[in-house]
């Protein structure tokens, strides 16, 4: 099933064999809830599996799309790959550093002011202080919000916000980017500017992993796409083709 | 760093830290959130970091007048205000370290869920919060004893350290404890909460050890034994070993003040009994915390 668009000679980035994650879905939680379900013998809980049994092995420099319909297991398997969430069965290995961009400013701060907030969310992301000193004007300039850097986050404009929190995540550097529906971000010169440096990334020989609903950009964006149905993977190819399959072209 | 450099880095399983030693690994990270939690506790407030000398400082007042005035603690013990506050101060650093701890992973569940860290860095950034808001209750504590005349001992100042590591070691461990379990029972911070509202009682802080001992058949019965391996007790009563035993109205009162027995083996057992619960709660801690996204 593995068909991989790069050559077997580069290294793993990561590897995912036999990955089942099942989630508990608890109907109630309280004393009275509990009891009630115990006199009406219904159970007080359901086993729900998000993912089947998931091989993959990703090739470093690969930029690799996770496509599928709502509720397919793709961001499910971001989080495993990120280390948020554990596997009930199976095994994970990545090498080198991670960044996932799960949600951008998941780390941000409304109360601190955008520097404060570069700072604290780039030692999130595993940036060291001279990193970030280093890269801070690099991340303003890619903002553009250089006049508001020292006001309160609070008082941004939600595109303001995202582009801040957007420029941190892309100047953070890991070998491995997991990267969940945050390119749809801000107007349209911004969108532009956020995927040329994602380009930018890709052509230094970082490992992507994208999920995204927008199927022209990440067609655009990976070369390799992997579509996943309820929990399994159903297609291995490049995203060109998986992106028309899913359409119902192929 | 390029990608190629890597290339001979083994494959790691993603999500599995080193616990409480990924905290050190992670200390500018700690900075950080500690100043923002200062930030935002502040945030608005014109009187900024002075409330947490004026909050200590009216609940020492309303404790002066009822315990040493209307009960008439004055008379029992001497110099009955740099007591009480040496006892009070170590409650405050306490209860603030342990109640905020209890609550700093459900507190901080946005990040939790969406990236890895090591997720002790909450535990401990709210004690570390806790002792900067001990320092100025110190320095208002010192002026009292200096005012007092206060002449201490090289050991009672490495007591109070002692009296300051234990309960330290002791918050963050219990706090990793309550603080994972929290996240699949949100009814243990009303547990926690309930425990901190005794805790002031279970200690000589508001009265005098001896209460204790003549109230349970003497200061070698097994209750004031079980009473005195309180890590809380250990540093309640090595604080004020520290800072109310050398002080000159308990050098010139007219009957020898007397200290509970076996003081500094109580401040050892205490420590040992701090780090054994900060193994636990690490443990613990551990065990839950591969749930914590999908509880959150």
């Amino acid at each position: 099933m593995t068909v991989t668009t790069t050559p077997q000679t580069t290294a793993t980035a990561i590897e995912v064999k036999g990955l089942v994650k099942d989630f508990t879905l608890r109907h109630n939680r309280s004393l009275k809830e509990l009891a009630m379900a115990k006199i009406r013998k219904r159970p007080i809980s359901d086993n729900f599996r998000a993912l089947h049994g998931i091989d993959l092995t990703v090739h470093q420099g690969e930029s690799l799309a996770l496509l599928g319909f709502n509720g397919s297991g793709k961001s499910t398997l971001l989080k495993l790959i990120s280390g948020v969430m554990r596997p009930d069965e199976g095994t994970i290995g990545v090498r080198g550093r991670i960044a996932g961009l799960i949600e951008v400013g998941a780390g941000f701060h409304p109360d601190l002011t955008g520097r404060e907030n570069v700072f604290l969310n780039g030692a999130i992301l595993g940036m060291d202080e001279a990193t970030i000193t280093a890269r801070f004007d690099d991340i303003v300039a890619f903002s553009e919000i250089e006049r508001f850097i020292d006001t309160e986050v609070k008082f941004y404009s939600s595109g303001m916000f995202l582009r801040l929190a957007f420029a941190v995540a892309v100047h953070t550097d890991p070998e491995v980017f997991l990267i969940d529906e945050i390119l749809s971000v801000g107007d349209e010169p911004f969108q532009k500017k956020c995927l040329a440096r994602i380009e930018e990334l890709r052509a230094e020989g970082r490992t992507l992993v994208i999920v995204s609903h927008d199927l022209d950009m990440v067609a655009n964006l990976c070369t390799r796409g992997i579509l996943l149905e309820q929990g399994r993977i159903v297609a291995d190819d490049t995203a060109t083709n998986v992106v028309a399959r899913m359409r119902g072209e192929a | 760093m390029a990608a190629s450099d890597v290339t001979a880095a083994p494959l790691v399983a993603p999500g599995h830290g080193s616990g409480l030693l990924d905290v050190v690994r992670y200390r500018y990270l700690l900075k950080l959130l500690v100043r923002k939690e200062m930030r935002v506790r502040y945030r608005g407030s014109v009187m900024g970091l002075l409330w947490s000398y004026v909050k200590p400082g009216v609940q020492f007042a309303v404790f002066y007048f009822a315990m040493g005035e209307f009960l008439k603690l004055n008379e029992s013990v001497p110099n009955f205000a740099v007591y009480l506050f040496s006892g009070i101060v170590v409650i405050n650093f306490y209860t603030e370290a342990f109640g905020n701890a209890t609550r700093s992973v459900v507190g901080n569940a946005p990040l939790i869920k969406k990236i890895f860290l090591p997720r002790e860095l909450f535990s401990v950034s709210s004690a570390w919060v806790a002792a900067i808001h001990f320092l100025p209750q110190l320095v208002v504590l010192l002026i009292a004893c200096f005012a007092t005349g206060w002449r201490p001992g090289p050991i009672q100042i490495l007591a109070a350290f002692l009296g300051f590591a234990i309960v330290g070691i002791l918050a963050v461990g219990l706090g990793l404890l309550f603080g994972a379990i929290n996240v699949l029972y949100r009814d243990f911070e009303n547990i926690v909460d309930l425990l901190l509202m005794i805790v002031t009682w279970t200690s000589p802080v508001l009265y005098d050890w001896r209460k204790v001992a003549d109230a349970v058949g003497g200061p070698n019965s097994w209750f004031m034994t079980l009473y005195q391996l309180n890590p809380v007790t250990a540093a309640v009563e090595l604080f004020h070993w520290a800072f109310w035993y050398p002080t000159g109205a308990v050098r010139d009162a007219s009957i020898p003040v007397e200290l509970p027995p076996h003081l500094l083996w109580s401040g050892l057992w205490g420590l040992l009994i701090a780090l054994v619960l900060l193994a636990a709660g690490q443990a613990v801690f551990r065990r839950i915390e591969g749930r914590f996204a999908q509880e959150l």
